[in-house]
């Protein structure tokens, strides 16, 4: 305890509050903000959070300490004049067609102009239109949206260490920028959509192929199949009356059935493969002399990372396809003898999965195996557009043959999660203790880096995972530079993996964990808990696999093919 | 001219200043008296030492009035438009040099690379407004005719250039 603030007349205990701010929300009070989140640097450009203390000065909550027996007001006649005239303002300058936008109903700008009852806007809007950058795969741009309260910028340099934007130019002409302004697609963007995520207006936004898939969808001619991916069923809920980190599997596989779904199929059984032929290609890594260590490559926006940042590493980077693009690959090859136009969805937590899937490396006849990818929300939003009533449905299973999965498929979608599900291949020991001594070895929990060593047959094996970009691109620095050292590099470019996607409904810190913690759940109710127990692959692997592993299954990402097998 | 640009120049900047990312305004400074402007060139370079995204570079040079992405003329020309200078009619200067050089709206540079005409808030210098600079050195008391002559004295070589 370290004294009392009032705030509003309410004494408040100061703990170890790093603002002002934290101290009046832990008083109940939910002031306005549009540039703080507890993860990023403070900027206090936004000015709402403005508060007045006892001889009337004004002080912005987000950047000042609690100071014991300091009095403050949160509503006052000037604080409420000020923060209506400061959305007057933001709003003069922003594109208002509030209706056909992106983020209509998700938009924070929106939400709080609406509860301060912003009606009228006595300011012209004095600013440009700039045409929208559309050149990513991931995300939109739109600037006319824009207000410059910096988010993107932060989350993109502190938090990814990508800093493919920044604020360019100054005054009335400020705006946030590529260097020398080139289109996010040729810029150091990884389409991660961390920012897209974080904008509290549709200035960013996640791209969508919702029309695209209606389109499939209702079309005849066409069958129509779906892939989910594990951190859908945690991520969800809340939009559609349930709680975030309960398992809506079921009920999804409900709606996409009702929807017009031929086939509903489950993307944690690409995750089992992928967990078959990375402990195979491990066992192989270790057993020969290596100065580095093998990354997973599961996650696309770190593909993205390692070919604009260090090419170099690829010869070190897994050479297995993605979950999803494994899957897309043995759907296709199944469907290929349809005799009906074949269109395969997956729906992903992932922004930078829509630039994967489009990727030359894995197109099949040049076309790709996976034609949409569909965002968490995007599937949300087609849900509320078919009319079904989530509450009134019956969970579903997925479809045969593809309709066994495993636990440790699922924990994919968590950060820790690949790494667990490979230890869980490479342990002979298939006891419950096993698994359990297994699941406490080092890799779970959100921590942004977790280092340590685990036996494998009298040898140790060095690990680390590693989520958020900016935390990989420090502990690749310090393994080029010798400091650290290990065999086995999990990598999610996502802080706290994919249950944290850019393409998941937004979420603070804490719902974030509770989602990872369901995939955890929804494991320990699984009968088949290591990949190599699903009874499907031995199928898969004499079957349709069979001699073509290597076709199906594993990619290079670099031209001369050196990369991988 | 060096219409090539050195890179090893722009390392030996860096290493000046132990790649410092704080010190990258004075970096910047000391490639740009080089070449009169920051080329493109030099961005991923002083991005990989000092570890300072090329955003945050292009941040910095375009927040500045004083660092150029263009390249600039032989002769830079710094008309002050002070409030002293600017009661003092300073803006018929201004109109005379960029008539006469024939610069369209909202160019400051001749094509020919050879005069570069920008307006400057304030030289410091009320004393001898209206004041222009022509490489650095100050012309007090101008008039649009002083300027046509300092302009067509320049062209025959009368002041040495890069003063």
């Amino acid at each position: 305890m370290k004294g009392y603030m009032t705030i509003d007349d309410i004494p408040v205990e100061i703990h170890d509050e790093r603002n002002m701010l934290e101290l009046i929300r832990k008083a109940g009070i939910e002031l306005p903000t549009f540039c703080y989140y507890t993860e990023l640097s403070i900027h206090g450009a936004c000015r709402m959070c403005l508060v007045e203390n006892e001889k009337g000065g004004l002080e912005a909550a987000c950047s000042e300490p609690p100071k014991p027996g300091h009095k403050i007001r949160t509503n006052t006649a000037r604080l409420r004049k000020y923060r209506k005239n400061i959305l007057e303002l933001l709003l003069s300058n922003h594109n208002r067609d509030c209706t056909i936008c992106n983020k209509n109903g998700e938009c924070r700008l929106q939400s709080i102009a609406n509860k301060f009852g912003i009606k009228n806007i006595r300011y012209i809007n004095t600013s440009y239109t700039p045409e929208p950058d559309e050149s990513s795969a991931s995300i939109s741009i739109d600037r006319s949206k824009c207000i410059l309260c910096g988010d993107c910028i932060r989350v993109c340099n502190e938090i990814q260490n990508v800093g493919a934007i920044d604020f360019a130019f100054r005054g009335s002409h400020m705006k946030v920028a590529t260097a020398f302004g080139v289109p996010m697609a040729d810029s150091p963007c990884v389409g991660c959509g961390q920012c897209a995520a974080i904008c509290p207006t549709g200035a960013i936004s996640v791209k969508n192929s919702l029309e695209a898939v209606w389109t499939d969808l209702l079309d005849k001619t066409t069958e129509v199949t779906v892939q989910i991916a594990p951190a859908v069923r945690v991520g969800i809920g809340k939009h559609l009356g349930f709680e975030d980190g309960k398992n809506a599997m079921g009920l999804i596989v409900a709606a996409l059935r009702r929807m017009g779904f031929a086939k509903v199929f489950d993307t944690t059984l690409g995750a089992d493969l992928t967990v078959q032929e990375e402990s195979r290609e491990f066992l192989e890594y270790v057993s020969k002399p290596h100065d580095l260590p093998l990354f997973t490559s599961c996650c696309p926006a770190w593909i993205n990372y390692v070919e604009k940042r260090h090419p170099d590493l690829f010869p070190h980077v897994s050479s297995c396809k993605s979950p999803m693009q494994m899957f897309g690959a043995l759907v296709k090859e199944y469907y290929k003898d349809n005799g009906k136009r074949h269109v395969h969805v997956a729906i992903m937590p992932c922004t930078a999965k829509k630039y994967e899937a489009v990727r030359p490396q894995f197109a099949k006849d040049g076309k790709p195996v996976v034609d949409h990818v569909l965002s968490t929300q995007g599937l949300i939003h087609m849900i509320e557009q078919s009319g079904t009533r989530f509450d009134t449905l019956e969970p579903e299973a997925v479809d045969n043959p593809f309709g066994i999965v495993s636990g440790a498929g699922v924990i994919f979608g968590v950060t820790g999660g690949v790494t667990e599900a490979v230890l869980r291949a490479l342990s002979e020991d298939a006891s419950n203790a096993a698994l359990l001594a297994t699941s406490m070895a080092g890799e779970r929990g959100m921590e942004g880096l977790k280092e340590f060593e685990v036996e494998h047959k009298g040898e140790t094996v060095r690990v680390a995972v590693v989520s958020g970009l900016g935390n990989a691109g420090r502990l690749v620095d310090d393994i080029k530079s010798g400091k650290k050292s290990f065999d086995f590099v999990e990598v999610m470019a996502c802080p706290g993996g994919c249950v944290c996607g850019a393409s998941q409904p937004y979420a603070p810190p804490d719902v974030k964990e509770i989602r990872g913690k369901g995939l955890y759940s929804i494991d320990k109710l699984m009968s088949c808990k290591r990949s190599g127990d699903n009874p499907i692959l031995e199928d898969l692997n004499e079957g349709i696999l069979k001699g073509r592993e290597h076709e199906l299954l594993h990619v290079s990402y670099v031209s001369d093919g050196k990369h991988g097998a | 001219m060096e219409n090539a640009i050195d890179l090893d120049f722009t390392r030996n900047v860096i290493d000046e200043f132990n790649g410092a990312p704080s010190a990258i305004i004075a970096m910047l400074q000391e490639i740009q008296e080089k070449y009169r402007y920051l080329p493109k060139e030099i961005f991923p370079v002083l991005s990989r030492t000092t570890g300072l995204s090329e955003a945050r570079i292009y941040s910095l040079a375009t927040f500045y009035e004083n660092f150029s992405l263009e390249p600039k003329g032989r002769n830079i020309i710094k008309v002050c438009d002070g409030t002293a200078c600017h009661v003092r009619k300073s803006l018929p200067i201004l109109e005379r040099l960029r008539a006469e050089l024939r610069l369209p709206q909202g160019v400051v540079t001749t094509g020919d690379l050879e005069f570069t005409v920008e307006v400057v808030a304030c030289l410091g210098a009320c004393g001898l407004s209206p004041v222009l600079t022509l490489n650095g050195k100050a012309y007090p008391a101008m008039t649009p005719d002083k300027a046509s002559n300092l302009l067509r004295s320049v062209k025959e070589s009368e002041v040495p250039r890069d003063a």
